[in-house]
């Protein structure tokens, strides 16, 4: 047995049915003693795409993505997909192939500090020095890569390790790690006193983050929420913590958010945050939820209570634990006039658009779209203006919804759907996103084809980078800049060169049925929309 | 307000981890106003001694960021009072007949050694509070100093009844 048997015995230790991956000469020992396990590949086209891949896979399994690369442009290519993952706190195991530990630090052929490179997007990392240390450190990367605040880990392994030879091999059933403990259960002192908050509450909201999803706490919230009649918001990465028709549901939240959802979270009197960071698209003005209200903040990384807001109450902790507390305490409060108040506002500041009848009008096709979409779908939607729309429109049934809201990285959503499709293969998985976005991710098209993942794209086009473009409308008066992106394929001759099939629509018209001819479509398909080019999502 | 923070870190004794932490310093735009490492009693464990200056939100910001990664041990914070500290200075000075005698005065007055010298030069060593160090940099501005080198402030909490308590904690 050499250093790569070995990683490849840890991966199976870790249940891990696929790896996302790319070779290069430096993991090609790992890529040899690949083929002895049972272990599925994925050869991705370009690195990037690996990272985002498999954060698809860790959100639908709850488990942390594996992906292995090369040494040096393997390694640097990853970092972005490393960075989108660390922004959202998905779950990564990244190995890289590293040169010969002799000749670390000389410059030789690819060679990349990449323990260094990646230092401020990891949860952790760990050059590997020793083929005896393998074992450990793959069971630390695991467990630090899915506990506490959850977030990629990267292990860089020199090539004469992988090759190294090893005694014996035990994978550690413990970890003993004095640095690291998470704490995961809440202070029952903070407890008691968020409940005694919400019985003096006349105006109480809970505002869920991707932490309710990543804990697999969305059914204790919405036990909670029904239970007491608390109405809840949501930031971009907590879209589908709850059904969006749910009653008790009153949309998302910052400046893409919903504006009554925005004005419910000002006027509250209590305002709990569930594992939701008070970002600056989430929370433009952070004094604001702190005006006139009780602020709680629950997150399981310490750090990130109080960063941009001082809580009242600050509640460390794992969202389902502490969820699962609060359901455990009994109180009797009555807040029907803060919802008639809410159900009001939902009312009187309901967005209204003015679409134009001569293209599809993305509100309504992604509403349409939703409606037709199968319970438990998943929705991949990528970055730019396809992202607030899906953010705005999308009905989350019972199903998932997927993005990069912590980087915004474009091109997210065609590997991430992947990943999710490759995890879950009979459920419907749909990525959505621009003609811009589309266009850095494409050629995974290949690997779909490759592997045989069922591809359902929806391409909304408008010729343009229209997040950009309409940023520079409004700031710039309309003097566009580097944002025509004139010389784009025509989709349908491209996604027939993968064999793939193709459908268009132009106008509203046509909607349900190629809708329909989409979601049926057994093989993969695009669905390319033509959208005006100067819709605004504001 | 701005306020001046000792943070005394313990960390594992790898390879790395100065630049993670001092990374983390660069990448959050906190200040380091001095930085000192060292090996402690257990040969496993470095401490590190870091004097930042912040607003109230940023000095707890520091410790929380500390405290996450994932060599940190543990996170003593101190205000100056509350610890003392101490720093090591060696200094080079060209002297001449006239000013010889002032400069032996004046590191009898602060304590300070000379520990070496030749036909015109002689260097000072001096241990003491930051403050006196830079006292007595102030006060050999006369002379022409020819280089300095400090080891930047180490600190630990000053000496309470439940200290034993503590480190068994």
């Amino acid at each position: 047995m050499n250093g790569a048997d070995a990683i490849i015995k840890c991966l199976e230790a870790e249940e891990v049915s696929v790896v996302f991956g790319y070779p290069g000469v430096a993991i090609c020992p790992f890529y040899n003693s690949i083929l002895n396990s049972n272990i599925r590949t994925i050869l991705v086209r370009t690195e990037q795409n690996a990272a985002h891949a498999a954060s698809g896979l860790a959100r639908i399994t709850n488990k942390p993505g594996v992906v292995a690369v090369t040494s040096g442009p393997g390694a640097t290519n990853v970092i972005t997909g490393i960075a989108t993952a660390f922004a959202d706190s998905i779950p990564l195991v990244c190995i890289t192939g590293q040169v010969k530990t002799e000749q670390l630090g000389c410059d030789v052929f690819q060679e990349a500090d990449i323990t260094g490179a990646v230092e401020s997007f990891v949860k952790y990392s760990y050059l590997v020095k020793n083929p005896k240390d393998i074992p450990r450190i793959m069971k630390e990367a695991f467990h630090i890569a899915n506990t506490g605040r959850k977030g990629p880990v990267l292990i860089d392994v020199p090539i004469d390790i992988q090759n190294a030879k090893l005694e014996d091999f035990e994978y550690p059933s413990e970890i003993n790690m004095r640095t690291y403990k998470p704490t995961v259960k809440g202070n029952t002192v903070q407890i008691k006193k968020v409940i005694k908050e919400l019985e003096k509450a006349h105006k109480p909201i809970i505002c869920a983050g991707g932490g309710v999803i990543l804990s697999q706490a969305c059914t204790e919230l919405k036990t909670f929420a029904e239970k007491h009649s608390i109405p809840i918001v949501s930031t971009m990465m907590g879209l589908g913590a709850m059904p969006t028709k749910h009653p008790m549901y009153y949309g998302m939240v910052g400046n893409n958010g919903k504006p009554y959802a925005n004005k419910a979270m000002n006027e509250s009197d209590l305002l709990i945050m569930v594992g939701a960071s008070v970002s600056d698209r989430a929370v433009s003005q952070p004094g604001l939820i702190m005006k006139n209200k009780v602020l709680v903040h629950i997150d399981v990384d310490p750090a990130e209570i109080g960063k941009m807001a001082g809580p009242t109450i600050p509640l460390v902790g794992d969202a389902r634990h502490i969820l699962t507390d609060f359901l455990q305490e009994d109180f009797v409060a009555d807040y029907s006039e803060w919802i008639q108040e809410l159900n009001q506002y939902k009312e009187e500041l309901a967005v209204k658009r003015n679409s134009n009848p001569n293209f599809v009008d993305p509100a309504a096709f992604i509403e349409k779209l939703s409606e037709a979409m199968e319970e438990d779908g998943i929705y991949v939607a990528d970055v730019g203006q396809n992202q607030i729309w899906s953010c705005a429109y999308h009905i989350v049934k019972n199903g998932r919804f997927l993005t990069s809201g912590g980087m915004g990285t474009m091109g997210y959503s065609i590997p991430a759907a992947m990943g999710a499709k490759i995890a879950a293969p009979s459920r419907q998985v749909i990525a959505v996103c621009g003609d811009g976005s589309f266009q850095m991710s494409m050629m995974e098209l290949a690997t779909m084809r490759q592997h045989g993942v069922q591809a359902k794209i929806i391409v909304l086009k408008n010729n343009y980078l229209g997040m950009v473009r309409e940023y520079q409308h409004y700031t710039y008066e309309d003097h566009y800049s580097v944002v025509d992106l004139t010389g784009s394929p025509d989709l349908e001759k491209l996604v027939s060169a993968y064999d793939m099939d193709y459908l268009r629509l132009d106008t509203m018209e046509q909607a349900d049925q190629v809708i329909k001819a989409f979601l049926e479509d057994e093989e993969s398909v695009l669905l390319e929309c033509n959208i005006d080019p100067y819709d605004l999502v504001k | 307000m701005m306020k001046k923070r000792i943070y005394s870190v313990l960390v594992e004794n790898r390879s790395g981890v100065l630049c993670k932490v001092a990374g983390l310093f660069s990448r959050r735009c906190y200040n380091i106003d001095s930085l000192a490492v060292g090996e402690t009693d257990d040969s496993q464990v470095s401490c590190m001694t870091i004097v930042s200056s912040g607003d109230q939100r940023t000095i707890e910001q520091i410790e929380k960021q500390l405290n996450k990664k994932l060599d940190v041990i543990k996170v003593k914070t101190y205000d100056e009072i509350q610890c003392i500290s101490r720093e090591l200075m060696l200094i080079k000075v060209k002297y001449n007949k006239t000013n010889r005698r002032d400069i032996m005065e004046l590191c009898d007055i602060m304590k300070a050694d000379i520990v070496d010298m030749s036909k015109h030069f002689m260097m000072i060593q001096i241990c003491d509070s930051p403050e006196r160090i830079r006292l007595m940099l102030d006060m050999l501005k006369t002379v022409s100093i020819v280089e300095v080198a400090r080891t930047g402030t180490l600190a630990l909490s000053k000496c309470i009844e439940n200290d034993d308590k503590q480190s068994n904690q």
